[in-house]
């Protein structure tokens, strides 16, 4: 199949222009490749089926049908019934549109057909120059010369055209300068700072420091110098390439606190000065400045610090989601939750502890388990003779637990099924140890389970959302119910070291990052 | 139902001129009444559904979604959400068509929607004229037309 399309514009009313075009039997007055036409089985020019029998300027002939006319789309569409030149399947449309700028008219002629084969170039070249430019050309000669007979000189000498193409490229380029120079003057108002960057997925050596600059906060947007920011295992996801979050280069990151600098236009919620944080992508949080969606901030209450926002904020609102949203947990519920020392871990401890379950926490060591029970872990299982799911079984007569938190993924995934009780809730927020593969949900009819794979994007996408969940967390911080460990501080240009740190799982509660 | 339909022929190539347009987020990089424009939540400009908030010159905010965006075509679908215009269920297409003879583009931006009985022709004034031919007019500057 081939298409041919041609346009052109007519400096004459679309009026004008369509009282020519719509006498579908009228073509021999105006188009030079048609010496005659008329219609067949006497019906009327503007009648849709009519078949117009043209006798070509070459002496070829040719039947066309009117397939649609409309007057007010200015439009219509014909085929070729029988052709003595090689054009099958051949459908053509024809359109006006006017150009209100001016009172002058836009005309767009194209069709589809097929050709015997090698002769596609040679036949879509007579469609188009034959007989679209052809017809533009003598439409142009009646309409325009009537309007101003020293107008079309200008319009029909193609050279013309592409003189003014040239000399519109030299002022691109001109203006495209001059389009630099702006952004140049603005960033003059760019604040600089440090950021820790990754310009490939790897290991935590592919963390490097760089200089970087925050633009002023434009509409909507807020500056912020940031002041504590949060170390999360999703960040390494994030830098080795399992979440494609970064495209490298790009800075890592999703949560940290500090001073609003400035902000930009249509900003009502925070204002200069005051104390600010946020958990959310997009990443790009491990910098000193920062220019953001504002809609994003929250302001932060004067009893809770910079350093506990920046600890607490994203594994505080994932355990509140969890806890609350995910699986309203219930005062009397069995719940198992893995690494109870871990960042999010250790806050479901202590929140579901408050709320009145049994917390049954599974780590890896004795120094962890001790911890864990300061969490509020009423039991702690370590890995032993028997396996996780036959200790859970022994310490509930046979039944199970309710509800599992479970965020280590690959190798928990069948205990965790295994442990629960029937009608029980399996909550898979992550795969710390690797990704869990493929399962069969047949299997999960063996106890009636629920599964969640919650993400935090859909529990924390609107403004309102975010503040419900932090108002609950900030007074579980300020009641005490939640107690935000800080196991380690590194300055924002060791992000590698704190990385490294998290990975070999030698860390308890939260790792932040000074940056200043 | 209200309708406005500006159209102009500017002097350059669609492609061009649609490296221009097509950004949802670039208003005020060609358009003479936008002071500022952001898209909300992070999103990717040419993200169908996403919502760009800008500002007027004049001061006035605005909030657009973009309901269809069309690299084929050259066509660019969106809504009014939030505007000081006094305009209903407000839909408007800017779309370009090359002109085969001559390195030109047939350029036509349209709109409908439904607004408080009497304010018709105003607001067709300052749709029609205003943003559309104002927008047609400095990208025929741009383009040296």
């Amino acid at each position: 199949m081939v298409t041919v399309a041609r346009s052109t514009v007519i400096d004459a009313p679309i009026d004008a222009v369509w009282r020519m075009l719509r006498d579908f039997n009228g073509h021999d007055r105006w188009h030079p490749a048609v010496k005659q036409s008329h219609l067949e089985s006497g019906k009327r020019t503007d009648q849709v089926g009519a078949i117009r029998a043209f006798v070509l300027a070459s002496g070829e002939h040719l039947r066309e049908q009117l397939l649609s006319l409309s007057d007010r789309r200015k439009q219509f569409r014909y085929a070729i019934v029988t052709s003595d030149v090689p054009l099958y399947d051949y459908v053509a449309e024809v359109f006006l549109k006017p150009v209100t700028d001016g009172n002058r008219t836009f005309w767009s002629w194209k069709s589809s057909f097929k050709t015997p084969r090698g002769r596609e170039q040679e036949l879509s070249e007579l469609v188009a120059n034959g007989v679209y430019a052809a017809g533009f050309e003598a439409i142009r000669q009646r309409l325009e010369s009537n309007a101003s007979s020293s107008k079309d000189a200008n319009r029909q000498v193609p050279q013309i055209d592409s003189d003014r193409y040239t000399s519109e490229r030299t002022r691109v380029i001109t203006s495209s300068l001059q389009g630099a120079g702006s952004v140049a003057s603005s960033t003059s108002a760019a604040m600089p700072g440090r950021a820790i960057m990754i310009d490939r997925y790897g290991d935590a050596d592919v963390m490097k420091a760089v200089d970087v600059s925050a633009p002023k906060p434009g509409l909507g947007e807020v500056r912020i110098r940031q002041t504590v920011i949060g170390v999360n295992f999703i960040d390494i996801y994030c830098r080795s390439g399992y979440f494609k979050l970064i495209i490298p280069p790009g800075v890592p990151g999703m949560e940290a606190a500090g001073e609003v600098v400035d902000v930009g236009a249509d900003v009502r919620h925070i204002a200069k000065g005051q104390r600010v944080a946020y958990a959310c992508a997009p990443v790009g949080a491990y910098t000193s400045i920062r220019t953001m969606d504002a809609s994003l901030v929250i302001a932060l209450p004067d009893d809770i610090s910079d350093e506990i926002a920046a600890a607490a904020l994203l594994k505080g609102m994932s355990a509140e989601f969890l806890l609350h949203r995910v699986h309203p947990l219930q005062r009397g519920e069995t719940v198992l939750i893995f690494a109870p020392v871990g960042g999010v871990g250790s806050l479901l401890c202590q929140w579901a502890h408050h709320l009145g379950a049994t917390v049954i926490g599974a780590t890896s060591s004795q120094k962890k388990a001790r911890i864990a029970r300061t969490n509020g872990a009423d039991y702690v299982l370590l890995p032993g003779a028997i396996s996780l799911e036959d200790q859970i079984l022994q310490l509930t007569d046979g039944r199970g637990v309710d509800v599992i938190y479970d965020a280590v993924g690959r190798d928990t995934f069948a205990h965790s099924l295994a442990a629960l009780a029937p009608t029980g809730h399996l909550v898979s927020f992550g795969q710390a140890s690797g990704d869990i593969g493929s399962w069969d949900i047949g299997s999960l009819a063996s106890s009636s389970v629920t599964l969640s794979r919650p993400n935090f994007t859909h529990y924390t996408d609107t403004p309102e959302k975010v503040s419900s969940i932090c108002e609950r967390l900030f007074d579980a911080i300020r009641n005490q119910i939640l107690r935000v460990d800080i196991g380690e501080r590194f300055a924002l240009e060791q992000a590698a070291s704190a990385h490294r740190a998290l990975e070999s799982r030698a860390t308890t509660g939260s790792t932040i990052l000074i940056a200043s | 139902m209200v309708e406005v339909y500006t159209s102009s022929v500017i002097n350059a190539s669609a492609d061009r001129i649609w490296a221009v347009v097509r950004d949802f987020n670039a208003l005020p990089a060609w358009h003479p009444a936008i002071a500022e424009s952001r898209i909300e939540g992070g999103a990717p400009p040419d993200q169908v559904g996403c919502v760009r908030a800008f500002r007027l010159k004049d001061g006035g905010s605005l909030r657009e979604q973009l309901l269809a965006l069309s690299d084929y075509d050259y066509s660019c679908t969106y809504s009014i959400l939030e505007s000081p215009m006094g305009v209903e269920n407000y839909i408007a297409t800017l779309k370009l068509t090359p002109i085969t003879d001559g390195n030109r583009t047939f350029a036509e931006w349209s709109a409908e929607f439904e607004c408080a009985a009497g304010r018709e022709n105003e607001l067709i004034d300052s749709i029609g004229r205003g943003v559309f031919q104002g927008g047609f007019d400095a990208l025929n500057e741009r383009f040296h037309n």
